[in-house]
This record gives structure tokens, C-alpha cells and sequence, in this order.
């Protein structure tokens, strides 16, 4: 199924990027090989196969509900652009 | 014709495990050992450039520290005072963590990794951060947003990728030894292009605590180096179960050291036919099938077989993993952390940050990865490569019956030159062709250098059953003691 230019720039939006006129171009034509080079996955036939999301054994790895340190905030607060008051600062949201 | 050729060793290409036992005897200190790495980095360094910080006032620091501690008789870690490099997408505390991206340029983390921390207790020295693929999504380090790194073996030609810098840095002896992370083969597949020994552990067996996420069921850490010991050596120190990773394997750390015996009399070999076909350079199968021959001389007994699924390893993985990869990325937005360009609003700011922030290829994926996902398409895709994987899995578990390991090429071909796929994104991702199948299923597989063709390294892979990894390091050990293969380092433009 090829990719249209539209529905490239709707990807783009979902994932929060920009994209220059010849980015979209670009992507246009690449996803399209990619995904192309894909359909090969369709010659397959899948029905019953379980999905492994994951390969190992595991399952609800729980550990008791008790207060443990965490990372202070002082630290947490260090890497940011810009900060206020002890929280992430950012422009309007709504 | 090789490059390069036998050499008498230079105290830079000994082994980790040659150089903690003179360090052990006292034959030389610490800070002597670190001041001839930082010699070799400053003599070859802007040649390789397989760092993209380097830290020598802390790295003598830190061998003052370790002197200073056997000085007084105190029980050292089985790697103190040795030199080594970290893969530029692993936490260290203070240290700048860039992943070779500029969304984290100038980020100091919080916090250390958890093998970070591991090392740091063994009383090993950081000399730096390497290069990588941005982000880890790469073949060539070419993908790095500040520089690609060399070859060392031929500065005309890429090191591999994502590890690039690790595998570099290894190979021209500016460090003993390195950690790099493998999501599609991004430790075995430069440790192949660059002459060196890489591991990547099974799924589970080390933390991924303080690794930055691209593909959180695919990634794992593990050591290059030069020589096996090395190898298992570094592993026994990193793996095991860590709270803090909640995909780390609750199993015990076997002794990998007493796994490395020359002893692979009566050992199943299979060798799956799918990976010496067509796509694989004809001069690698070569070099590769007389590696297997003299595997079998050392007394295994060698047999083709079939992973009849593995031609759509590829495919499956390029769904999967930037799938992953754009929900591990989406935190990259210029909040918290990192880069951060001024928007209208938040919105505006998260698509500007992003679009500035991330490379090509890094958007590539998310693109593929956020399509692939998305509403209509997630189960004509993803589920689809999901399931694709199962049946991945089921072909490995069934060799698994009868034979002990599989071997294969590492890589199709040797390192290609730099600028030269860098236009093709399928073609650079045919690179991991003989890789990926292996991160799919999650198993353990080593690559070890096993000759040369057209005159640059050769590797030569080697996959195992979950959590043995301890078969690979017999196979991998035996086959390296009777071959030498491990004594043989590049000439650098020159500079031997």
C-alpha cells in the first residue's frame, strides 16, 4: 500500500515533526521502498502464530509497594532549558 | 594481502586481562598504564575519532585513586586501573551523554548505568565517550550528527555501526577495552568490520538501567575486546539481575572465566545455509567456510541446516524496531532535558525541538515506526511482524534440538567505504543481514575475527542457547587458541 504525501505529513504530525517541502518529498519516496521491501512479509502466512512482543518468560514484574529514594529533584531540575519554582517551565499548553 | 600484519605488542594492544595482571604485580601503576592510553588517543585519535568526549583529567584521577588503594593492600576489582571506553548512549554521572545526537549534546546525566556502576567497582578507568550511530540507529557511524568515525584498518572506510566508536577505539589500542549496545547487530557487526571480538549477551542477562532507549525488546549492552578472556571477563562483571531493570533475567551469573577451555571435541555444529547465499560477498563466505573447517579439525562435528524464516528477520526487524524507537523517542521534546528551540506554544516547540534536534535517519524511523503504529495499520504491520518473530524464534528453537551452536558469517561483507550507502537506506540495512535474526529471538551470539578478505577483517558469528553464553566463549576461545587471530593490528594511516 503506498504511502501518500498526505498521509505522510499526518505521520509527521502524530509524531511531532516538522518536515521541509523536500523532506516530505524524501520520505515519500524512502518509506515507500522500506515498506515495500516489506511486503514480502505478506507472503507469509501467520494465522494462529502468537506475537512475541517480548522473548523472555517474564510476567508482572511486581516488587512491594514501599517507599524507596528516588532521583532528588534538584538533580531532576538540572538538565532542563528552563525551569520556575522547582518545576519544568514550558510555553503555553492550552 | 593483510594490512597491517604481526606486530610485537605495544603496551596499548596488550589484553585487559594481560595488563590488570602486570598492574596486579606491580610491573607498572595505574596512572603509567592510563598516560600511555592517552599518548596512543592523542597520537591517533584525530585520525579515528572514535571519541566524542574524552575525559583524561578524571582518568587520571581515577588511576591515582587505584594506585593509591593497592598502595595501602586493599582488595582491587578484577579490571582496576585498566583503561576503557563507553559507547556514547550509556549514563555516566557527570559525564556528557550524547547518544551523538544533538537533542542531547550537552547532557550530563543524573546517574550512572547500572554496568557503569558494575565497572566503576571492578576499578576500571573511563578514558571517554564513543561515537556512534545517533541514537543507535546505524550500520557506519556515519548516522553520528558531529563526525563518522574510521576504520582503522583502512581511515577510508567506515568502522561499522552503532558501536563504530567502540569497535574503533578497541582496534587502534585507545583502550583496552569497550561497551557498546546491539539492537540489530550494532556490537558484532563493527567488531567484525574492525578486527576485534564483540558479544552481545542473551535478552535479559545485563541491565539496561541507564542505556538510552532505541528498541527496549531488542537492545542489549555488551563488551568488545581483544581477545575472548577480555570478553568474558568484562561480561562476568556486568551481567546479572538488576531491580532497576525490570527485563533483566532474575538467573545466576554463571563463572564465564572457567568456560574458557580449548575443548569443542564432539560439539553440534549447525551451519544454516540461508546465511552464505546470495547478498553475502563471495570472498567472506570463503574466508568464513574455511573458519567452520578448522572448527571441525579442532574435533566439532559441523553440519548444514535451515532457518527457513530468515530471510524475513530483516523485514519484520525494520517494523518492530522503529516501532519501538518511536515510542522510546517520544520523550524527546525539550522539556526536561536536552535540546529545547522556543515554540507559540507546546506543541510548536515539540515540533520544532524535533525537527532541529534529530537527524535523518533517526526521523526516518520514527516516521516508519509512528506509521506502522497507527491507527489501520498496526495489524497489517507491527502485530504482523510480531508474529513473524514467533516463527523466527521457532526456527532457532528447533536448530537448538539438535546442535549445540550455529555459525555464521558475521556481516555479508567487509567495512565498505565511508559515503558509500549512505544514499540507500535499504542498503545500508542489508549490512545487518546475518545480525538481526539473532536480537529477534533474543539468544546470545559473539563475533570473533576469523581472517581477512580483500584485506580487512573478516568476522565469524557465533549463536547459542539462551543464557549460554558459556559455550559461546569455549567455541569462540578454542577456535582463537589455535588460530592466533587475535595478534594482528592495523597500522594507523602510518602509524603502527
Amino acid at each position: 500500500m503506498p504511502l501518500s504525501r498526505e498521509e505522510v505529513e499526518h505521520v509527521a504530525l502524530l509524531a511531532r515533526l516538522y518536515l521541509s517541502e523536500e523532506e516530505k518529498e524524501a520520505y515519500t519516496r524512502q518509506l515507500n521502498a522500506i515498506l515495500e521491501y516489506m511486503e514480502k512479509l505478506n507472503a507469509l502466512d501467520t494465522e494462529g502464530v502468537e506475537p512475541t512482543a517480548h522473548v523472555l518468560p517474564l510476567r508482572n514484574v511486581f516488587r512491594e509497594d514501599v517507599v524507596k529514594p528516588g532521583l532528588p529533584r534538584e538533580k531532576a531540575l538540572e538538565g532542563a532549558p528552563a525551569t520556575r519554582e522547582g518545576q519544568f517551565e514550558v510555553p503555553k499548553v492550552v | 594481502m593483510e594490512k597491517g600484519g604481526f606486530k610485537s605488542l605495544e603496551l596499548f594492544y596488550l589484553s585487559a586481562h594481560e595488563a590488570a595482571r602486570l598492574l596486579k604485580n606491580k610491573e607498572i601503576s595505574a596512572v603509567e598504564l592510563t598516560r600511555e592510553i592517552l599518548k596512543r588517543i592523542e597520537e591517533v585519535e584525530d585520525k579515528v575519532k572514535a571519541f566524542v568526549t574524552l575525559t583524561p583529567e578524571k582518568a587520571l584521577e581515577q588511576a591515582k585513586a587505584v594506585d593509591e588503594a593497592r598502595a595501602r593492600g586493599e582488595n582491587l576489582g578484577p579490571l582496576a586501573g585498566v583503561p576503557m571506553a563507553l559507547k556514547d548512549n550509556l549514563c555516566t554521572e557527570g559525564i556528557r551523554t550524547t547518544c551523538s545526537s544533538k537533542m542531547l549534546e550537552n547532557w550530563i546525566p543524573p546517574y550512572d548505568a547500572f554496568v557503569v556502576r558494575r565497572l566503576k567497582e571492578a576499578g576500571a578507568i573511563l578514558v571517554g565517550k564513543c561515537n556512534m550511530d545517533e541514537f543507535a540507529m546505524g550500520s557506519s557511524t556515519e548516522n553520528s550528527r558531529f563526525f563518522p568515525t574510521r576504520n582503522p584498518w583502512d581511515l577510508e572506510r567506515v568502522p561499522g555501526g552503532s558501536s563504530g566508536g567502540s569497535a574503533a577505539a578497541v582496534a587502534a589500542g585507545e583502550a583496552f577495552f569497550a561497551l557498546g549496545s546491539d539492537t540489530g547487530g550494532s556490537i558484532r557487526q563493527p567488531a567484525s568490520f574492525c578486527g576485534v571480538v564483540g558479544l552481545k549477551p542473551t535478552y535479559g542477562r545485563v541491565s539496561r538501567y541507564g542505556l538510552v532507549a532505541f528498541a527496549s525488546s531488542l537492545d542489549q549492552i555488551g563488551p568488545l575486546t581483544r581477545d575472548v578472556t577480555d570478553c568474558a571477563l568484562v561480561l562476568q562483571v556486568i551481567a546479572g539481575h538488576d531491580p532497576l531493570d525490570s527485563t533483566s533475567a532474575d538467573l545466576p551469573v554463571p563463572d564465564y572465566l572457567a568456560a574458557l577451555r580449548q575443548d569443542i571435541k564432539g560439539l553440534k555444529i549447525g551451519v544454516p545455509k540461508e546465511y552464505f547465499g546470495p547478498g553475502m560477498d563471495r570472498e567472506v563466505v570463503s574466508v568464513v567456510r574455511q573458519a567452520i573447517d578448522r572448527l571441525s579439525d579442532l574435533g566439532a562435528f559441523c553440519e548444514e541446516t535451515s532457518l527457513p524464516h530468515t530471510e524475513y528477520a530483516l523485514p519484520a526487524y525494520y517494523l518492530v524496531a522503529p516501532a519501538e524507537a518511536s515510542s522510546n523517542l517520544a520523550r524527546y521534546d525539550g522539556v526536561a532535558y536536552g535540546f529545547r528551540l522556543p515554540g507559540k506554544d507546546v506543541v510548536d516547540m515539540y515540533m520544532k525541538t524535533r525537527r532541529e534536534g534529530f537527524g535523518p535517519e533517526v526521523k526516518r524511523r520514527i516516521m516508519l515506526g509512528t506509521y506502522a503504529l497507527s491507527a489501520g495499520y498496526y495489524d497489517a504491520y507491527y502485530l504482523k511482524a510480531l508474529k513473524v518473530r514467533t516463527l523466527i524464534r521457532r526456527d532457532f528453537d528447533q536448530a537448538f534440538e539438535k546442535y549445540d551452536v550455529l555459525v555464521t558469517p558475521t556481516s555479508p561483507t567487509v567495512a565498505f567505504r565511508l559515503g558509500e550507502r549512505v544514499g540507500d537506506p535499504l542498503a545500508m540495512y542489508m549490512s545487518d543481514l546475518c545480525t538481526i535474526p539473532v536480537n529477534m529471538a533474543g539468544l546470545p551470539a559473539i563475533s570473533i575475527p576469523c581472517g581477512f578478505a580483500q584485506g580487512l577483517p573478516v568476522g565469524l558469528q557465533i549463536i547459542a542457547k539462551p543464557f549460554d553464553e558459556e559455550t559461546l566463549f569455549r567455541v569462540a576461545y578454542t577456535f582463537e587458541q589455535a588460530t592466533g587471530s587475535f595478534r594482528r593490528w592495523p597500522e594507523i594511516g602510518g602509524v603502527a
